[in-house]
């Protein structure tokens, strides 16, 4: 679904502050795969991420989704194949228009926009039923402004606009993160329910060891711009988070990774 | 008081023209959230095609419909330079406005201002709108031509076309762009093909107001919209500030600008009646456009213990200031 080979990127070049964010990172995902994604600060989490979503382009490597070339594609090009969810949970929602607004808008990701009317009365009656999975009130305020929406709200309608239409991938940017730890636990949950019933290929980036433990049937590390550690199958259901510690000091030949990975 | 009061017919009208301007800068500043200075520029060129157009015998629906066109190409000239470009949205309306006075200057044959043979009463007969209109059945014109009346029924009507487009997928796309480009470029939107479209729009608008100001003045002077920027944002403003909690609506709300329009030329009129040195205008209107965008980030930061984030207008102070040098 997802084959990502020997991709580079680097920041800055030529300058003192030059950063090689990715060397020659090559990933391949199978159709349904639920992959999780932890590294330390600067490990190349996020930059993987925006490379494949297309924010920035690479200076090497091709990405290909669904046997799509994407490498030389802009953004809004590549959204037709991407769900995304992002860290800030003011990035993935407009502010200032409807929660209705919003979701019509996910909907149409991927197709012409012209003249035909932005929101049909079938599509709000459709939303009202959808929103009712997030459990949060949110069908009965569907002309509300999402501007007035909590964060974990705001995270939560992002998930629901990112799979609204299926996406062939699911690009999740620590969508926790910025959340109380109860909100955050309920987008997870949300978002296990949807990955499954839409058996979505996911690639999940998480601060949080025991969530990209808990999740997913694969697991990969990254390390200093490279996949130091990829586990799957029956190998990942074993793991805990002191031996996954464990291999990644003997991958990065140190032992300070507790501290410099921020895990908890 | 009453040299006020007979003046009012001719500042209402007045108001309503500029309030189409306005509604152009609406486009931009609160939708796609680009201050866009080629308005300076783009409303003269309006008045300018058509004065040229209308002059040597074309239609007048033919030559507003010119004026339009130009102010869209004036636009497109900002948008590609912002978008292909990557110069900041501020600086490529500077440079399309700086551009935009020597273009008008070619249309208008090199003449500074152009006039409308409006003593033939033939001429002036065919015209959508004019300053003699206004005294309506005292002057012997019928009620149904008078400006506030036509340009009113005007402006409702491109307020519903407005409303209809914006309620569009593509119009939702905008919206969207305005609001938050990375969340409309996630879900597929090309962002900048939508400022560039919206600027278009909008500059399309601002000339075809400038046409009708044109019609209404009986002639076209090359620095006629010289300070349009702060007529709009003003107009934007004063309707925001007196309407903003009452016209929730986004047709009220354009109506809402419109209005702020009126009232501010209604303001103008009233400190021209206190005999005051029309040259000082312009630093009066800088004055109280200051004041209100100064206002609502005074409030939040004073009266409510912390500023918020960063609010829409933040970054206009720097852009007004900007607008003034361009005058001095």
């Amino acid at each position: 679904m997802l084959e990502i080979k020997n991709i580079w990127k680097t920041f800055n070049a030529n300058t003192v502050n030059e950063k090689v964010a990715l060397r020659g990172v090559s990933l391949t995902l199978n159709d349904g795969d639920f992959v999780t994604v932890i590294g330390g600060n600067g490990a190349g989490k996020s930059t993987l991420m925006n490379a494949v979503a297309g924010v920035y382009p690479v200076d090497q490597g091709s990405i290909t989704i669904d046997t799509v070339d994407v490498t030389k594609l802009p953004e809004h090009k590549r959204a037709p194949y991407i769900g995304r969810v992002f860290q800030d949970p003011m990035m993935g929602t407009a502010a200032t228009m409807q929660i209705e607004e919003n979701l019509a808008l996910a909907a149409r990701r991927g197709q012409t926009r012209g003249l035909k009317s932005g929101i049909t009365k079938a599509e709000r009656e459709e939303y009202r039923e959808l929103l009712k999975i997030l459990g949060l009130g949110l069908e009965d305020r569907l002309t509300a402004k999402v501007g007035l929406l909590s964060g974990g709200q705001r995270q939560a309608l992002t998930l629901l606009m990112a799979t609204l239409k299926k996406p062939k991938l699911l690009l999740l940017d620590e969508h926790t993160a910025a959340l109380d730890p109860n909100t955050a636990a309920k987008v997870l949950e949300t978002t296990e329910t949807i990955v499954q019933r839409d058996h979505l290929t996911t690639l999940m980036i998480t601060h949080n060891m025991r969530d990209a433990i808990a999740h997913g049937n694969r697991l990969i590390m990254m390390y200093e711009g490279r996949i130091a550690i990829d586990v799957s199958g029956e190998e990942k259901k074993k793991l805990t988070v002191e031996s996954l510690l464990g291999m990644f000091s003997k991958v990065s030949g140190s032992t300070e990774a507790d501290d410099k990975m921020l895990l908890s | 008081m009453s040299g006020f009061l007979s003046a009012l017919p001719g500042a209402v009208s007045q108001g309503l023209i500029w309030g189409i301007m306005a509604i152009g800068v609406y486009i931009t500043y609160k939708i796609l959230d680009i201050a866009d200075l080629t308005v300076d520029g783009s409303f003269c060129t309006g008045g300018a095609v058509f004065v040229m157009l209308f002059s040597s015998g074309v239609n007048l629906w033919a030559a507003m419909l010119a004026a339009l066109l130009a102010g869209m190409l004036a636009g497109l000239v900002t948008g590609l330079l912002h978008t292909v470009c990557g110069i900041p949205a501020i600086l490529s309306g500077i440079l399309t406005q700086l551009a935009l006075y020597s273009v008008n200057m070619a249309i208008m044959n090199f003449k500074a201002s152009v006039a409308l043979s409006i003593t033939q009463g033939d001429t002036l007969n065919k015209l959508l709108v004019s300053l003699r209109f206004v005294q309506g059945s005292k002057g012997g014109y019928p009620l149904y031509r008078h400006p506030i009346f036509v340009v009113g029924l005007f402006t409702v009507a491109l307020i519903a076309v407005l409303y209809w487009f914006f309620g569009r997928e593509l119009g939702s796309a905008l919206r969207a762009t305005g609001s938050n480009p990375n969340m409309a470029r996630a879900q597929g939107i090309n962002t900048d093909f939508c400022k560039v479209l919206g600027l278009m729009i909008s500059n399309g608008l601002v000339a075809l107001s400038g046409a009708l100001l044109c019609q209404y003045n009986g002639s076209n002077e090359i620095n006629v919209g010289r300070g349009a920027i702060v007529i709009g944002l003003a107009a934007v403003i004063i309707g925001e500030v007196l309407l903003g909690k009452v016209f929730r609506n986004f047709a009220l709300k354009l109506l809402s600008v419109s209005i702020g329009a009126i009232l501010y030329y209604i303001v103008i009129q009233a400190v021209l009646q206190m005999k005051i040195n029309p040259n000082y205008l312009k630093l009066l209107s800088a004055v109280v456009v200051a004041m209100f965008l100064t206002i609502p980030n005074w409030k939040s930061k004073y009266f409510h213990g912390q500023v918020k984030g960063p609010v829409k207008g933040a970054n206009v102070r720097v852009e007004v200031e900007i607008g003034g040098d361009q005058d001095a």
